[in-house]
C-alpha cells in the first residue's frame, strides 16, 4: 500500500515545518484529501502510528477532512455535484467537465506545541467580529 | 457566529493554550515526489524525449505491448524502457532480448514507482539515443496513479479478461490517462461479454477525453494506431520544443 509512502512524506513535511518554528511536539494534524486522490483515508491513518513513531509528530492526532467532488460543465458554465466514477454536469448530464475539487491531498495546518515562533493566524482577541 | 459553541473557530484563528500555536502550510502532500518529477520532465526535455507512463493491473499485457512495439518500430522510432517490477528480472530480460535498452528497478514491497527511482534509472541510460522511453509501472490499479514520475503521457491498458467495468471501480487511475489501450482483443471471440463501447463509455463519465484503441499485441491488429499515436506524440513534444524532427518518425 502507498499510504505508508504518502505518511513517510506527511511526517517529513510535518517535521520540516517543526522545526522551523522552534517547537518541540506536534498535537495535531488537519488533512484536506478529496476521494480522486487515490489516498485512502483510514489506511493513512492506520500506517500513521509506525511512521510517526519516534518524531515530533508521534501521538499527533490525525483530522482529515474529506473534499467534496465537485465538477465545473462547459457547456452550462455551472458547477455541481458528482460521484468519483460519474464526473457529469449535474444539469445537463454532460461528459464534458473539469475537475474542481476532489482529488486535494493537502496538509492545511498543523498544531506545535511550545513553539518558538509567533504564531502566523490572527488571534481571536485582534478580531473585530468577535 | 456563535462565540460559545465553537461553530465560528476555523484552524487558523483558534484559540488555543498556552504554548500551543496553529500553523498553516497548506501544501501537496507529494510535493517532494512532484519536484523530482518535474527536474525528470526537464531531463526529458533537454534530450528530446517522450517519456510514457505505462499502467495496468498485474499481467494486463504491458511487457507484451513493448515486445511487439519494439519489433514494429525496428526502423523507426529509437525506444528505451525503464522496468518498474517488485521481486524479478523477467520483463527487463524480455525487452532486452528484442535489442532495447533497459533499466530495471526493483520496487521491493513497494507498489508503485515514484520520481526517485526513476530519475535514478533515467541517469544509467544514454537519452540522447533515445526518441520514446517507456516506464512500465509496478501492476496496479491504484497506487501508481498518485506518483508523478516526470511523464509527458500517461497510458492505462485494459486487458480483455478483466472486464470492461474497470474504469468505474479504478477511477483515479483511468481519469489520469492520455490514452486508453483496450488489449488482448484477440480473445474477444471467446469473451463477448467484454463490451468496448461501454468500456468507452465509463472513461468518458470520467469527464476523459482521451483517445480509447483496441489492440492485440499478440495478433498485431491494431497496433498501427498505437505506434502512430507515440509518432505524433514524439513529432509534437519536438515541435513544443522548438527541435527539428527525429530522423525516425
Ligand atoms: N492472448 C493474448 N495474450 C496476451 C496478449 N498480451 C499479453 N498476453 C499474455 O498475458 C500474460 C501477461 O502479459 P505481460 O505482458 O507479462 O503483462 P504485464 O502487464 O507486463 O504483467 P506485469 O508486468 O506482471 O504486471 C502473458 O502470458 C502474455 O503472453 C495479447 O495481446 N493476447
Ligand atoms: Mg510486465
Ligand atoms: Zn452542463
Ligand atoms: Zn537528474
Amino acid at each position: 500500500m502507498h499510504e505508508l509512502a504518502i505518511c513517510q512524506a506527511l511526517i517529513d513535511q510535518v517535521t520540516s515545518v517543526a522545526r522551523s518554528n522552534g517547537a518541540r511536539k506536534v498535537s495535531e494534524i488537519l488533512l484536506d484529501i478529496g476521494p480522486l486522490a487515490g489516498v485512502e483515508p483510514d489506511l493513512l491513518a492506520n500506517a500513521f502510528p509506525v511512521a510517526s513513531a519516534g518524531t515530533v509528530a508521534e501521538g499527533a492526532v490525525l483530522n482529515v477532512t474529506p473534499a467534496p467532488v465537485r465538477v465545473w460543465c462547459r457547456s452550462c458554465e455551472l458547477e455541481s455535484d458528482a460521484k468519483v466514477n460519474r464526473l457529469v454536469c449535474g444539469q445537463c448530464g454532460d461528459w464534458r467537465t473539469e475537475l474542481r475539487s476532489g482529488d486535494e491531498l493537502l496538509l492545511r495546518s498543523v498544531v506545535l506545541e511550545d513553539a518558538k515562533s509567533d504564531p502566523p493566524a490572527r488571534r481571536p482577541e485582534e478580531n473585530e467580529n468577535v | 457566529m456563535c462565540d460559545t459553541c465553537g461553530c465560528n473557530v476555523t484552524p487558523g484563528n483558534r484559540d488555543l493554550a498556552e504554548g500551543r500555536q496553529a500553523t498553516q502550510v497548506l501544501g501537496n502532500l507529494l510535493q517532494v515526489n512532484d519536484n523530482q518529477a518535474s527536474h525528470n520532465r526537464v531531463h526529458f526535455n533537454g534530450h528530446g524525449v517522450l517519456s510514457v507512463n505505462l499502467m495496468s493491473s498485474p499481467g494486463a499485457g504491458k511487457t507484451a505491448l513493448l515486445e511487439a512495439t519494439a519489433e514494429l518500430l525496428e526502423d523507426g522510432l529509437r525506444i528505451g524502457v525503464i522496468e518498474g517490477d517488485l521481486e524479478t528480472e523477467n520483463d527487463a530480460d524480455r525487452i532486452r532480448a528484442c535489442g532495447v535498452p533497459v533499466v530495471q528497478i526493483c520496487t521491493g514491497t513497494a507498489c508503485h514507482l515514484d520520481a526517485h527511482m526513476v530519475h535514478d534509472a533515467l541517469h544509467q541510460l544514454d537519452l540522447d539515443t533515445l526518441d520514446v522511453l517507456f516506464v512500465e509501472n509496478v501492476g496496479n490499479l491504484v497506487c501508481p496513479a498518485s506518483f508523478d514520475l516526470g511523464q509527458h503521457r500517461n497510458v492505462a491498458l485494459l486487458s480483455t479478461p478483466e472486464g470492461d467495468d474497470k474504469p468505474a471501480k479504478y477511477p483515479v487511475m483511468f481519469r489520469s490517462a492520455d490514452l486508453v489501450l483496450l488489449t488482448k482483443r484477440d480473445l474477444a471471440p471467446y469473451m463477448p461479454e467484454f463490451d468496448a463501447a461501454k468500456a468507452a463509455n465509463y472513461v468518458r463519465q470520467l469527464g476523459n477525453a482521451a483517445p480509447i484503441l483496441e489492440l492485440s499485441s499478440k495478433s498485431g491488429d491494431g497496433m498501427e494506431g498505437w505506434t502512430s499515436w507515440l509518432k505524433r506524440g514524439v513529432a509534437e513534444l519536438r515541435d513544443n520544443l522548438g527541435l527539428p524532427a527525429t530522423t525516425g518518425a
